[in-house]
């Protein structure tokens, strides 16, 4: 049974209708990737497994219970957890408070995560004090990742993890985000660098206007000259 | 610090020199540099006039004094400000709530002789332990009445302003209906000595009072700011609200503390005015215009930003009314407000917007 289920989902903000029919599922321990051109709702589709939008038509599944619409606190303890593309670190707090932040619903010690995202990350340990507003771009996506994993989570959600970021440090992430999902954690990511989050992913969903167009492995993508043509410019 | 790194960042060489002059103008360091000149020009005026260094120094030490009570409310305006997004007029009237409130306890209680030195008894500080938390569940209740419904209804900032007006002249009509308009004592009649603290400076035992416990207050909010969950979740929800929310932050139990510290405060600062002065229907609807004046001047949402504005406008006031009449006060907290705002609008300790 898949950890994730996104069954022809219809949703959108107000009136407009963002996505008409998306369907995709995320295996236990799968990276999967969400390629496709700007506005064909990659990210709709994330805030709405993450309980900001509300499904129209369709339903989200998790763990083979229905999430559609459930408050955000109610998913980080059955193990979802989210990074938004933009504003994700708490900019005035440390880095050691935005993962106490992240660990917010477990009462007792977090120490033992705390360690562990300070492994993943040394750079973070050595910064545990300073002020996340005051970091560069990649410190930031890291501190962001470090929360959203403080609560052990199943499923990471990851929204452009890479934009914006020069492109070694874009390597540097997709490296952790591997080395994320070698520890146990399934990974949902949205990705404008096409090509590598597919070359990282086990399976790859290709979007366009709101509606599944192509899936399958990520190799498999990468390979299509189809989808490279219409899709992954060139 | 901050600034000089944005310059760095824009490349510092190749700003013209409007742009320079500019960023000098806007830098918190000239902020600094306006308002040591507006003291030292009081003080000049002051001499001018022929007011001798010792009642300036008294001076001084009073706006220290009031600049404690007025922490204790504008620490919750930035609070409130901080978490809700919300400028909250009633602040100022939820203080001569509280002081009333106090009032109504010491006038049930059985009367105790004054603590000496003091001039209150163990009644005033058993009114204030009830009086701290009551007017702050008070005051989180009224939120969930009246500004929570506009909220969820995502209301324009100007209907919140409306609002919270509406409820700062409700809360002083109830005033007036059980107290009526007239100025009284928590102890009338009694006398209030005042002693030499040092060179000449007299205060009244009260004041040092007042001012030990506001600094106190004002510790433990730092403390649970600084090292209480709830305080940094605080902290992270007006940071961020969404990444709050998607975090998994209990926003409701934010807010119930938001209240909880905010009007708390404002009740004990509401107190501590009134034991210092003298309860007046008025006296917290007109401590608004210097709480804001604080908070805008330490940068709206910083609780540490209001700390220090409002000792800054406490000493100013004081000191002004050396060579202006003392009701032009509040014209002089109003000018620092002003030129705040005209200058480095983000406050002495906010970053570039």
């Amino acid at each position: 049974m898949p950890l994730l289920t996104v069954e022809s989902v219809v949703s959108g903000y107000g009136e407009m209708q963002v996505l008409n029919g998306v369907s995709l599922t995320v295996g236990q321990n799968e990276i999967v990737s969400i390629v496709g051109p700007n506005g064909a709702g990659k990210s709709t589709v994330m805030k709405l497994v993450f309980g900001l939008l509300k499904p129209w038509e369709g339903a989200v599944t998790f763990n083979g219970q229905t999430i559609s619409g459930m408050a955000p606190e109610k998913l980080v303890k059955l193990g979802l957890s989210y990074v938004p593309q933009v504003d994700n670190v708490f900019p005035n707090l440390t880095v050691e408070e935005n993962l106490d932040m992240g660990g917010y619903t477990r009462s007792g010690s977090l120490d033992e995560q705390k360690e562990r995202v300070y492994e993943l990350f040394p750079r973070l340990a050595e910064r545990r004090r300073q002020r996340a507003g005051k970091m560069s771009g990649g410190e930031r996506q890291m501190v962001a990742m470090g929360r959203a994993l403080m609560l052990d989570p199943k499923l990471l959600m990851l929204d452009e993890p890479s934009a914006g970021l020069a492109p070694l440090l874009v390597d540097m992430i997709f490296e952790k985000v591997a080395d994320i999902n070698k520890a146990g954690v399934a990974v949902l990511m949205v990705e404008q660098n096409a090509k590598k989050s597919l070359a990282l992913a086990d399976r790859g969903y290709v979007l366009a206007t709101g509606q599944n167009k192509v899936d399958g492995p990520g190799q498999k993508l990468l390979a299509d000259p189809e989808v490279a043509r219409l899709y992954l410019g060139g | 610090m901050h600034d000089k790194r944005v310059l760095q960042d824009d490349g510092t060489l190749h700003l013209r020199p409007g742009e320079r002059a500019r960023a000098i103008l806007t830098s918190r360091a000239f902020m600094f540099v306006v308002l040591a000149l507006l003291v030292l020009g009081f003080i000049i005026a002051a001499q001018a006039k022929g007011v001798s260094a010792n009642s300036l120094l008294s001076l001084f030490v009073r706006g220290t004094l009031l600049g404690g009570t007025l922490a204790l409310g504008a620490i919750g305006v930035t609070l409130v400000f901080a978490v809700l997004k919300m400028a909250n007029f009633a602040h100022g009237d939820t203080m001569t709530f509280g002081a009333y409130i106090g009032l109504l306890i010491i006038m049930l209680l059985p009367k105790g002789p004054p603590l000496a030195p003091f001039s209150f008894g163990y009644e005033f500080l058993v009114a204030l332990l009830i009086v701290v938390p009551l007017i702050g569940l008070f005051t989180f209740g009224l939120d969930q009445a009246l500004f929570r419904p506009l909220r969820n209804r995502r209301a324009q900032p100007i209907m919140f302003a409306m609002a919270s007006l509406g409820l700062a002249f409700g809360l002083r009509s109830l005033v007036y209906i059980f107290w009526g308009a007239d100025f009284t004592f928590y102890y009338v009649g009694r006398a209030r000595p005042a002693v030499e603290l040092f060179a000449g400076v007299r205060v009244r035992p009260d004041q040092l009072f007042i001012l030990g416990l506001a600094i106190v207050l004002i510790v433990g909010v730092y403390l649970l700011l600084e090292r209480t969950k709830i305080g940094k979740a605080m902290r992270a929800t007006a940071d961020n609200p969404d990444l709050a929310r998607v975090s998994g932050i209990d926003t409701n139990r934010v807010i119930l503390w938001t209240w909880l510290i905010g009007g708390g405060l404002a009740a004990a600062g509401g107190m501590l005015y009134a034991l210092d002065v003298q309860l007046r229907p008025e006296m917290g609807w007109w401590l608004l215009l210097p709480l804001f004046a604080s908070v805008i001047l330490g940068t709206l949402g910083n609780a540490y930003g209001a700390l220090a504005g409002a000792f800054i406008i406490g000493i100013v006031w004081q000191v002004s009314s050396a060579f202006i009449n003392p009701t032009y006060g509040h014209g002089i907290a109003f000018l620092v407000m002003v030129l705040v705002l005209l200058v480095r609008p983000q406050g002495l300790f906010g970053g570039r917007k």
